[in-house]
């Protein structure tokens, strides 16, 4: 028989490193187990002709100087027992919200939103103020009524149309997992992540964050096993009494546990626990919003070669924002509206050398999907000129980087779904999230994506969370 | 531990989990809560470290018995009155 651990965590991405780093910390005998050969999930990074990519790191949100009190950053800090000085973060020099007939910066400082949002809509001040102090006061990781949607709670406050889908934008994009929406408790946990604490870049990309996490999971005496996927989730008892036991690695071998702690999603959970709970996934527990995304490294930085300072620009290319997987149309990505970030316009004590530049396209996952079956060629082709098209249209909000290009990656719902296992590639998971994290299999719970924080701060403290309250509290 | 190590078994779990607060100057019969950033996750950090270190499990019901360094070391110093002290763990 097996060894038997007390928690086996499923997937090495934030969640799931920061999960294993709270349950080693306190002595659980702890197994964290990935699929692919690298961990970081949906925040890992990539070698290719001698540079790393980063997968998904636009921006660290949730950005707080050392000591801020009360914050999400401070808080995660705290319970991984991690120093601020150690993630080396520089902060943005601005971001901003591009539409044809305005443009909204802002930054770290939250009074330059809030002039900006004067200047351009002088009648909606006062609406903006008490939208804002809603959100301050609400308890958002708490919510009371978690099926509220956003554009509902806005028109309440604001009656620009304009103002509201400016705001829409940066919060879909950063976390929504609802077509043409975003749940009004995520909207408020953004909202504070961008405009209140703001955007930050760790020195060097996602890879040294990882790297901190890893070694000190190590350090504390957990297990981390790569290249090692669940295929089954094992049960022991009948009926009624049913509880998780363990699990059945791709390979055949077995692993026994007391608690398994799964950041796969809901559907792929239920999936790996037979047939009978699999028909429990309702179509609210399946994603659809996924992502193209075209990196470009230039010569020279963006400042340089076109005088673009912004760390992120979120643009629309007309006055209204549709958020939804697109028709596949002619390059299965939407062209009209997306996000474009430089890394280079973070503060840093080795500034990056070569210009690097991001586009992220909303993007149907089957057209990617049936062309990734179907010749690498063809599927090459495609994505190169989906890139293109975006490019073209992205060029209307921000320097081109074409004519300075000298190295280029770009990826799709399927690259994202075949290394983090995510179905359709929906980076923010299923619209239905469980924020309580239990399933309907005692010992089983969820952390990350479904769970329902997302991002990179917000995954670590998913992880954490669910740690904390299905695996350390004493009458856990 | 005698009441006084008691004490200072406390301060040295708090400063542990949260290094940024200052913990000098700390009023002993005043909530810690109210002179330092401590939320329930760190409350549970420090029902952990006391597990952890010294082998005591405080119940849940029990975690008001934490509020203040007079109130731990009163609730703490019978139940660790044969434990040694370990600080800088
Ligand atoms: C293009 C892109 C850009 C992004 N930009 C940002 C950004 O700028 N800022 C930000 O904060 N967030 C960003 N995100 C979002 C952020 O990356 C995620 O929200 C976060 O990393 C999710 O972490 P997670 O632990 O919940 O899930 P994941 O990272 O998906 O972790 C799940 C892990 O489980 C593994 N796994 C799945 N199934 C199995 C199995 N059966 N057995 C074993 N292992 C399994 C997967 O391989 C994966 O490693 C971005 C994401 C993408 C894709």
């Amino acid at each position: 028989m097996a060894d038997k651990y007390d928690v086996i965590l499923i997937g090495a991405g934030m969640s799931g490193l920061a999960a294993g780093i709270r349950l080693a910390q306190y002595d659980k005998r702890v197994l964290l187990l990935e699929r692919h050969y690298l961990w970081g999930g949906l925040n890992s990074f990539y070698k290719r002709r001698g540079r790393i990519f980063d997968v998904g790191l636009h921006a660290l949100t949730n950005f707080a100087p050392r000591g801020r009190r009360g914050v999400p950053l401070t808080k995660l800090l705290r319970q991984l027992r991690i120093r601020h000085e150690d993630l080396q973060l520089g902060e943005q020099r601005y971001s901003e919200i591009a539409f044809p007939s305005e443009r909204l910066r802002f930054s770290n400082e939250f009074a330059l939103f809030e002039s900006e949002i004067a200047r351009a809509f002088p009648t909606e001040v006062d609406g903006f103020r008490r939208l804002t102090s809603a959100i301050f006061e609400y308890d958002s990781f708490a919510p009371a009524d978690p099926d509220v949607l956003a554009r509902k709670v806005l028109s309440e406050y604001l009656r620009e149309p304009l103002l509201i889908e400016m705001l829409m934008l940066p919060m879909c994009y950063y976390g929504s997992a609802i077509p043409g929406d975003i749940a009004w408790y995520q909207f408020a946990i953004l909202f504070k992540s961008f405009y209140d604490e703001g955007f930050a870049r760790p020195e060097g990309g996602i890879r040294p964050l990882l790297d901190i996490l890893v070694k000190r999971y190590k350090s504390l005496g957990g297990e981390l096993r790569m290249k090692s996927g669940v295929a089954e989730i094992l049960r022991t008892g009948c009926g009624d009494s049913q509880r998780a036991a363990g699990v059945r690695l791709d390979s055949g071998e077995e692993l026994l546990a007391d608690q398994i702690l799964s950041s796969a999603g809901f559907a792929p959970t239920m999936e790996m626990c037979g047939a009978e709970m699999a028909r429990k996934v309702r179509p609210t527990d399946r994603g659809q919003l996924s992502f193209n995304e075209t990196v470009i490294v230039t010569d020279k930085p963006p400042l340089t070669f076109g005088n673009y300072g912004a760390a992120i620009t979120f643009f629309n290319d007309c006055e209204t924002f549709a958020y939804s997987s697109p028709d596949p149309g002619v390059w299965g990505i939407d062209t009209r509206s997306g996000v474009i970030c430089s890394p280079n316009n973070y503060a840093a004590k080795e500034p990056l050398k070569e210009g690097w530049m991001r586009f992220t396209a909303l993007a149907n996952a089957e057209h990617w999907e049936q062309l990734a079956a179907g010749p690498r060629e063809e599927y090459e082709s495609h994505k190169y000129a989906a890139s293109q098209a975006f490019l073209d249209s992205a060029a209307r909000f921000a320097p081109d980087p074409r004519p300075f290009e000298i190295d280029r990656d770009a990826f799709t719902p399927h690259t994202i779904r075949r290394f983090s296992g995510h179905p359709r590639g929906a980076v923010y998971g299923a619209p239905n999230k469980r924020l309580d994290g239990t399933t309907d299999l005692p010992g089983l719970f969820l952390m990350g994506t479904d769970q329902g924080l997302l991002g990179v701060v917000g995954a670590m403290l998913s992880g954490i969370s669910m740690a904390n309250r299905h695996s350390l509290q004493p009458t856990a | 531990m005698t009441r006084d190590e008691v004490t200072l078994a406390i301060k040295d779990i708090i400063e542990t989990i949260a290094p940024d607060e200052e913990l000098v100057g700390l009023n002993p019969d005043e909530r810690l809560r109210d002179q330092i950033e401590l939320d329930s996750m760190d409350f549970l950090d420090i029902v952990m470290e006391l597990r952890k270190r010294y082998g005591v499990q405080v119940p849940e019901e029990d975690y008001k018995e934490l509020a203040s360094l007079t109130s731990c070391a009163d609730y703490l110093g019978p139940k660790l009155e044969d434990v040694e002290l370990k600080v800088g763990c």
